[in-house]
């Protein structure tokens, strides 16, 4: 057998020199992120990157409800709205330290999770995407009109995140936590794929009825995916919060929903690293835009259907680099043919 | 002789149609089983109902003794009652190892835990299944191709893909629906080939197939379906001169 010697990486299209080149893309790129914050002083670039990296959270949690198990969901801004929420109230009426707040914000999460889910994921796309549109619309009215969510003008004043005697008061310090979360979702989704419940998801994407033949209970997983983007929304959410010190059901409307879906699209459905490009997108061209003033929104949107015309699958599709090394080869060797054609061409004339 | 599966009067009906009627039917152990007959006759029909992809209207499907009827097809499939698709249905977007493995679903870790922490025995399992996996691409012929995305195989080898996604599971029984159906003939006699090793590996195995030549080269049992019922039932050979099923496929003599 051909199997005991080589056996196939655990991604795939992966060689051993594709994936010792990819470690050390992932090492350059952790470096630079760690370093970041040492070439600007200015708190407003800070401030984007940790906006965008909040995003990115965002993203890669909804990229495991859409990307992999091929749900559509419209309303994902609501369980970070309930993280946001559970540790706002605990925090400033409760004095809860943020951190502790972190664990009762995704229980309320899930049993949410659970409460939408567990009727509604039987059906099939689009009918899903209006009933999680209508629950984000629920949680945001809500909040609008709860007296313990602070109405309209929502909660401020939330105390500054505390890790052990760290207090996080600065638009650094909160890069970095966001940071620490972008990478630990990562490698929780990455985990997560390839295991049995990625490949589950992928299945059900793919062609449900098949995914039964292969004895997954597609309830389940799809309700588990959903559970699962839940407690990634709420944890960002419970960060999100002591961030920006006030939330307001302004900030968790369908708009919020649709920008996530966004990221995790531009990147590209089903990809870890789309979803984190896309989401930096997302957050860093408008803010680029500046300069348009009111037209950013505009150039943003025109500049969106050029790349999903150019690109439909996204920007960094799933297996993006598949067959990468495959098709170098026979480039290589297509190329040195045609070198080798003349030569053939000669003898022939001889 | 014992069945590992039966049906007892199964009979489906969708409005006004009767796709089955009183189908009972014996799948004896470790059998090569074919059901043939003309289109429209119930083959299909009968194997989602004995998949749990329909529920039937009337009777009951045992699998070993216990009734199946109303399980759901994941539930069936947990129990070693594996199909393949007429229509072929692969996970295009999903590498051809990987689509394997999916076949191999119950069998990896569902522990949380240790799939997060990317801990021994997930690792262990995984490592298990991946030899497994290609060893079933190995044996059917498709080692070479782990790599590539299922949505770029041929068809002929789609085909054989979803045989090695059946047997990684370890079944007891796979359910063909026409296995050579639009193969070359080339890639018919791999087929053939591949299906009486399936069979020799103890594995019952029951096949759609229209191409009757290759019925004869490997069924023990063939079971004819006409109409939704069954009208002829035996070995090949006593099956093929049964003038009731020279008159389903030829039609009705003129007096």
């Amino acid at each position: 057998m051909v199997v005991s010697g080589t056996m196939p990486p655990l991604t795939p299209s992966a060689g051993v020199g594709f994936r010792i080149a990819r470690r050390s893309l992932v090492g350059v790129l952790l470096i630079a992120a760690v370093l970041f914050p040492e070439f600007t002083q200015s708190p407003y670039v800070l401030g984007v990157a940790f906006q965008a990296e909040m995003l990115m959270c965002l993203a890669l949690g909804l990229n495991i409800v859409v990307g992999y198990a091929g749900m559509l969901d419209l309303g994902f801004a609501a369980f970070f709205a309930i993280g946001a929420y559970t540790t706002g109230i605990l925090s400033t009426k409760e004095h809860w330290s943020i951190i502790a707040t972190i664990v009762p914000g995704v229980a309320v999460a899930v049993v949410c999770a659970l409460i939408i889910g567990f009727p509604t994921l039987r059906l099939r796309s689009d009918y899903l995407a209006v009933v999680t549109l209508g629950f984000g619309e629920i949680i945001q009215t809500i909040a609008i009109n709860l007296n313990q969510t602070g109405g309209p003008t929502g909660i401020y004043a939330i105390p500054m995140l505390t890790i052990g005697s760290v207090v996080v008061g600065s638009n650094t310090g909160y890069y970095y936590v966001f940071l620490v979360l972008v990478v630990a979702f990562a490698l929780f989704s990455t985990r997560l794929r390839n295991s049995r419940l990625g490949r589950a998801w992928l299945c059900i994407r793919e062609d449900e009825d098949a995914a039964k033949a292969m004895g997954i209970n597609t309830n389940h997983y799809k309700l588990y995916a959903y559970v699962f983007g839940a407690v990634v929304g709420s944890i960002t959410g419970a960060i999100y919060a002591p961030a920006l010190s006030a939330i307001s059901p302004a900030s968790f409307g369908f708009s919020e929903s649709l920008l996530i879906v966004m990221a995790v699209a531009i990147g590209g459905l089903g990809s870890i690293w789309g979803a984190m490009f896309g989401a930096a997108v997302v957050e860093i061209f408008p803010e680029v835009f500046r300069s348009f003033a009111q037209a950013r929104l505009l150039v943003f949107g025109i500049a969106l259907v050029v790349l999903m015309v150019v690109r439909p699958r996204g920007l960094f599709p799933e297996r993006a680099f598949h067959g990468l090394g495959a098709r170098v080869r026979a480039r290589l060797a297509r190329r040195s043919a045609e070198r080798s054609l003349p030569v053939l061409g000669d003898m022939a004339e001889s | 002789m014992t069945a590992v599966l039966q049906t007892e009067q199964l009979s489906l009906r969708f409005g006004g149609v009767d796709a089955l009627s009183d189908v009972s039917l014996q799948i004896a152990e470790s059998s090569l089983h074919a059901i043939i007959g003309p289109n429209g006759a119930g083959k299909t029909s009968l194997f989602n109902c004995l998949t749990g992809y329909y529920r039937p209207t009337g009777g009951a499907v045992r699998f070993r003794g216990s009734d199946v009827t109303r399980l759901d097809p994941a539930k069936v499939a947990g129990l070693g009652i594996r199909r393949t698709f007429q229509n072929i249905r692969v996970f295009p977007k999903m590498s051809v190892i990987e689509n394997v493995l999916a076949g191999g679903h119950l069998r990896a870790t569902p522990n949380l835990l240790s799939i997060i922490a990317s801990g021994p025995r997930f690792r262990k399992v995984e490592r298990q299944l991946r030899e497994e996996a290609m060893e079933s691409l190995d044996f059917v012929g498709l080692a070479d191709q782990w790599s590539n995305l299922a949505g770029d195989l041929p068809y002929g080898m789609r085909k054989r893909m979803e045989l090695a996604r059946a047997l990684i599971a370890n079944p007891v029984v796979v359910l063909l629906d026409e296995p050579a159906a639009g193969v070359s003939s080339v890639e018919r006699e791999e087929l053939s080939r591949v299906i009486q090793r399936i069979h020799s590996r103890g594995i019952c195995v029951v096949m759609i197939e229209h191409d009757v030549d290759l019925v004869m080269e490997v069924a023990t049992d063939v079971t004819v379906l006409d109409n939704g019922r069954v009208i002829a039932e035996g070995a090949p050979h006593d099956v093929r001169s049964n003038p009731d099923v020279i008159r389903a496929y030829m039609g009705r003599e003129r007096k």
